[in-house]
Parts: C-alpha cells; sequence; structure tokens
C-alpha cells in the first residue's frame, strides 16, 4: 500500500460518479478547447497579415478604387521593395454558397509579394502567359475537385457577365496559417472586358500591396504614401497588411469578445463539476479521514489523497476532452465558413492549456475538501453521519 | 508496575453553539502498564472524551495527561501524530475500515507512516492478522467479512505498529454476544500474551467482565474504585 495505490482505490470507489464527472469534464474541456481554436483560428487570419507589408486603400473604404496611375508613385517611395495591386472581383463560382476570395492580381508579382503562396515555376510561368489563366488556393482546389487545366466559369456580380478561367497553378500554403482559399487571375484580363464594357470602371485598381525593404519603418512610409495623395481626389490610407486585416474583421469583435467570456465560464464549470464530486466523495468519508487522522496521518497525507484523487479526474476528463476536441475540430473544420476562417486548426497552445487548465482545477477543486477534513476535530470526523 | 498512563486533575468542555457543556470534572486516574482497564457508565458520562484525551485524539481543557511519561498535552498536532502513529492502536464501534482495501490492505495503512520496508511491512501485516485468526482472509474486503471478522480486521490493524496501548471504544457495541466474546477472549489474549496495556469503553457488564479494573463515570466524574 501507498499513496498512488490508495488514491486509485479511492478513484474507482463510485465508478458511475466518476465517469460521469469524467464525461463531464471532458465535454467541458473539448468545448473550451473548440472556443479556443476558434478564437485562435481567427487570431490566425489578422496574425498571418505581414507587418512588413504596406496595404494602400482608398482613404474613405476599400470598396473605392484607386486609379492605375498610383501603382506607380507608390513603388517609387523611399523603402519598397515589391509591389503587387489588386482588385477584388467577387462572382458566383457554381452556387453563391462557395464563397471564397477572388481577385486580380498581377501575375508577375503576386507571388514575389505573398512569398507563403508557393507555386511551381512551370505554374507561375503558365499563369502569366495565359490572359485568362488562374491560380487557386489547394483548400479550394480540394473542396471543388478542381485541378490543373480545369474550366472555372465565374459568373460576374461586381463586374457582370460570364468569366472563364484556366486553372494554370494550385498554391500550396508555406505554413500552416496561410489562407488556401484565395483564386488569384490576371488584372489586365479583367481591365481588358472593363475597357471594352464599361470603360469609365477601368484602369482602376482595388488596393496596393508593397512589400518593404528590411528594417524600414512600417509607419514612416505609410505617411510617405499617403502624403503623396493629399488633396487628391482619391486620398489614400496606408497601413501594415496585420492592421489592415483587424479592421477588415473588427465588426465581428462582440462575437468573439462573447466567445472570450464563454471560455471562461466553461473552466468556472470543469471547476463546480469537478468540486461538486469531491465535496460529495469526501463528505461520505469523512470518517474515513478522521481514523486515519488518528492513526497518525497528518494534513500533508490528506492533501495527496484528496488532491490526488481530484487531479486523476481531471487528468482522465482532459485527456478525453482533448480526445473529443480533435475529432469535433476535424468536423467543425469541414464545415466551418471558410471567409471567416480560412485556416482552422488546433493550435498547440489550445492543447496545452486545454488540457494544464484542467488538471490544474482538479487541484483546485480539491482545496475545498482537503480544507474540510485537515481542519475538522478527530473527535467530530469519528461521530459524523454525513 | 510502572504507570503506563496518568491523568491529573483533567476537566474538558465542549462548546456547541455558544453553549459550554461540562463533559470531565477534574478525573484523575492512573493505569499502570499491561493493565486492561474498562470505563463503563451511562450515555453522556464523560467515558469516550476520557479515552480520547488519553488516546490523543482529543486535547483537555484544563489539567494533564501523561502517556509513558510524556506529557502529550504540550505536543503540537504533528508530533502528537506522530505521536500516536508510534504508541497507540485504536479500536472503533464501528470498525472504521475503508471499505474499497482489502484486510491486508486496512492492517497495512498505519504502516505506511513508519519507514519499515515492504517485505518488513507484510511479515507485520501477517502476522496481525493471523494473531487475529484471519490469515486466510487477506484479500477480502469488509463487505465480504462479517462483523465480527471485520472488527478482527480493526484489530489487527490497531496492533500492526506493535504499539503498547490499545483504546477500544465500545469493540462489542455492534456484535452480537458470539462475536463479541470473540473479540474480548483476542482483546484478553493481547493484554496477557504481548502485554498490551488496553483502555476499553463499554456499555456492556459482560465485555467488562474481562477487564481486570473497571471503572465507572457518572456526569463527567469518575466514580472511586468499587463504585
Amino acid at each position: 500500500m501507498n499513496t498512488t495505490r490508495m488514491v486509485m482505490k479511492n478513484t474507482l470507489r463510485h465508478p458511475l460518479r466518476n465517469i460521469l464527472t469524467i464525461l463531464g469534464i471532458a465535454i467541458a474541456v473539448s468545448a473550451f478547447g473548440l472556443l479556443r481554436t476558434v478564437l485562435t483560428s481567427w487570431d490566425a487570419g489578422i496574425e498571418a497579415g505581414s507587418v512588413d507589408r504596406l496595404v494602400t486603400r482608398d482613404a474613405v473604404s476599400f470598396i473605392f478604387p484607386l486609379p492605375l496611375a498610383y501603382a506607380d508613385k507608390i513603388e517609387k517611395t523611399e523603402g519598397i521593395d515589391k509591389l503587387c495591386y489588386l482588385n477584388w472581383f467577387g462572382g458566383v463560382y457554381k452556387d453563391k454558397q462557395n464563397f471564397f476570395p477572388r481577385m486580380a492580381c498581377q501575375p508577375d508579382r503576386i507571388f514575389d509579394v505573398y512569398p507563403e503562396y508557393v507555386v511551381s515555376t512551370q505554374e507561375r510561368e503558365a499563369f502569366i502567359n495565359e490572359r485568362n489563366a488562374c491560380v487557386v488556393g489547394e483548400s479550394i482546389a480540394q473542396q471543388f475537385n478542381i485541378k490543373l487545366g480545369d474550366l472555372m466559369t465565374v459568373e460576374g456580380d461586381i463586374y457582370p457577365g460570364k468569366w472563364d478561367f484556366v486553372v494554370r497553378g494550385i498554391y500550396k500554403r508555406r505554413d500552416q496559417n496561410t489562407d488556401g482559399t484565395q483564386m488569384f487571375f490576371s488584372w489586365v484580363y479583367l481591365n481588358e472586358r472593363l475597357l471594352q464594357d464599361a470603360p469609365s470602371r477601368a484602369n482602376k485598381i482595388g488596393w496596393v500591396v508593397t512589400k518593404l525593404k528590411p528594417g524600414t519603418n512600417s509607419a514612416a512610409v505609410s505617411k510617405a504614401i499617403d502624403n503623396q495623395f493629399i488633396n487628391s481626389s482619391a486620398e489614400t490610407k496606408s497601413e501594415t497588411e496585420r492592421a489592415f486585416n483587424q479592421s477588415f474583421f473588427e465588426s465581428y469583435s462582440a462575437i468573439f469578445t462573447a466567445i472570450r467570456i464563454m471560455s471562461i465560464l466553461i473552466i468556472g464549470i470543469i471547476l463546480m463539476v469537478l468540486g461538486n464530486t469531491m465535496i460529495m466523495s469526501t463528505r461520505e468519508r469523512t470518517r474515513e479521514y478522521a481514523m486515519l487522522k488518528a492513526l497518525g496521518f497528518r494534513g500533508n497525507h490528506l492533501v495527496a489523497f484528496i488532491a490526488g484523487e481530484s487531479i486523476i479526474i481531471a487528468f482522465i476528463g482532459a485527456i478525453i476532452g482533448v480526445g473529443m476536441l480533435y475529432l469535433m475540430v476535424l468536423g467543425v473544420g469541414a464545415v466551418v465558413p471558410k471567409q471567416f476562417f480560412p485556416v482552422f486548426f488546433i493550435a498547440p497552445s489550445t492543447y496545452i492549456i486545454s488540457f494544464s487548465s484542467a488538471v490544474l482545477l482538479g487541484g483546485l477543486a480539491s482545496i475545498l475538501p482537503v480544507w474540510h477534513n485537515t481542519k475538522i476535530q478527530i473527535v467530530d470526523g469519528l461521530r459524523f453521519n454525513g | 508496575m510502572t504507570t503506563a498512563i496518568k491523568v491529573e486533575n483533567v476537566s474538558k468542555t465542549y462548546t456547541r453553539d455558544k453553549m459550554s457543556v461540562p463533559v470531565l470534572n477534574n478525573v484523575s486516574i492512573e493505569i499502570p502498564e499491561g493493565e486492561f482497564v474498562a470505563l463503563m457508565g451511562p450515555s453522556g458520562s464523560g467515558k469516550t472524551t476520557l479515552l480520547n484525551l488519553i488516546a490523543g485524539i482529543d486535547r483537555p481543557t484544563g489539567g494533564r495527561v501523561s502517556v509513558q511519561g510524556e506529557d502529550i498535552g504540550t505536543m503540537n498536532e504533528s508530533s502528537l501524530a506522530k505521536w500516536r502513529s508510534r504508541n497507540i492502536g485504536f479500536i472503533f464501534q464501528f470498525y472504521n475500515l475503508i471499505p474499497v482495501l482489502t484486510a491486508y490492505e486496512n492492517v497495512e495503512l498505519p504502516l505506511m507512516l513508519t519507514p519499515l520496508s515492504k517485505a518488513q511491512r507484510k511479515q507485520q501485516v501477517e502476522t496481525s492478522l493471523a494473531i487475529v485468526g484471519l490469515a486466510d482472509r487477506m484479500k477480502h474486503t469488509p463487505n465480504q467479512l462479517s462483523g465480527g471478522q471485520q472488527q478482527r480486521v480493526a484489530i489487527a490493524r490497531a496492533i500492526a505498529t506493535d504499539p503498547n496501548i490499545i483504546v477500544a471504544d465500545e469493540p462489542t457495541g455492534d456484535l452480537d454476544k458470539k462475536s463479541a466474546l470473540e473479540i474480548m477472549t483476542l482483546l484478553e489474549r493481547l493484554n496477557k500474551e504481548f502485554g498490551k496495556t488496553i483502555i476499553m469503553v463499554t456499555h456492556d457488564p459482560s465485555a467488562a467482565e474481562h477487564a481486570h479494573i473497571v471503572r465507572h463515570l457518572d456526569k463527567g466524574d469518575l466514580l472511586p474504585e468499587g463504585a
């Protein structure tokens, strides 16, 4: 007999009660982990935005286009290494439900500015050389079973009409938090049609993305760019890509604050579920603990017995909960809207925090029972009738 | 004969809901080593309280309790717990065995507090269970044993660390007549063969007959010997 064996024996004393408690903890841990995954995936979308890339857009709103001539002026600004302009295209691919970002860009520059989108040299060449070529992210290719050489027809909404694209590249994500849901095609292809069908909308670009030279002060460059267009008909606002992403998603911040509060409440639920079980279990054993104290067991022994049992229950619940979390994220990840969560994955920190917080709460849940049983007088404990 | 236990002018008052309830009034008693003493008296007379004070699981409001020459009133909780583990064997009315542990494991419990090796512990447990006649019931859990057998396991647990003093609070109170007799015979044997000093609280006159000395308490007063 040793402390571990004693703890294990006590843990198995009420199998049904403890199994239910373990399941309760497992569900709470997986729910906590899922909410954290939502938050971390959300943050990953923002964090994916680089701090050494600037986005220059119309100062009023990014839905207003900028004159094409701005790109040349911006490129000449001190501190800028590479530049690519893009244009939001929108449109419907097969069904309105099939949302993913579709953008016109400069095929010869886009992958220099976004090195995290990895394409082969051949694919890149094909993309540059074929006017209606497009490159799609691997997530989109997988979702819609798109292969190289396929024809993608998009029904335009912002730019009406049928638009046919030939898939000449499928980019791979360099990092786990890189967005794999984008589609790029040549801005020239878009502009040519506009020159024919809607000349007033031609020669406009949506925004300009610039990659800064190493060590460049992004704030100073942003200011330098914007100063060039002060008092023009289209004043600009330049900011880092991360800040741009953040402002884009800001309208959803209340939802995420609510999620954060819910995840804290779940921690409270774990504490209460486990605390309740431990209080019930140890209350039933008050006489046993008094007997042990009479035999000479001291407070530290009782701490080991009670906290050990609580931590073991929490530990098992946490392991099952993390396993459930993995399966849940697999399931939820398949149906989660890609426009909100281009990447949906369990961050290593989520595993660690979900697991360790449950085990820590196991220790916390034993505080009250330990306090009760160490403080109660032996003679009162021996008389205790639960 | 050496004095094992010396209780001098001990009083005990409990406070319950802001009310003071005197339980023992200036009780003095000396118990020689190797004696078998029965404490009798009606409910509320203070016999269990006196037993608890002697065993060091309660503290007197006044007076002094010395056991084997040590004033246990001066010890802090931790020292007192260590002292109990070495010197006192406990037998309770309702056995207080841990239901999920086997007879062997229950008896081994107090040995967890000793520096004995696993092999030494095994020997102690087996010897203790053999003394109480349960060598063949080591793997049984309490619910697989009769009341008398459970109390014998509790006695084995009380003697596992080989303490000099055994305190027994109504050891036959929950048993039938036959089992009660077996337990009393066993306690008598522990006293005679192994020289244990036994202080037993009982309501049962036939149990008290096994003791050498019977003392009565009434309303917190220890009555004179022979009263």
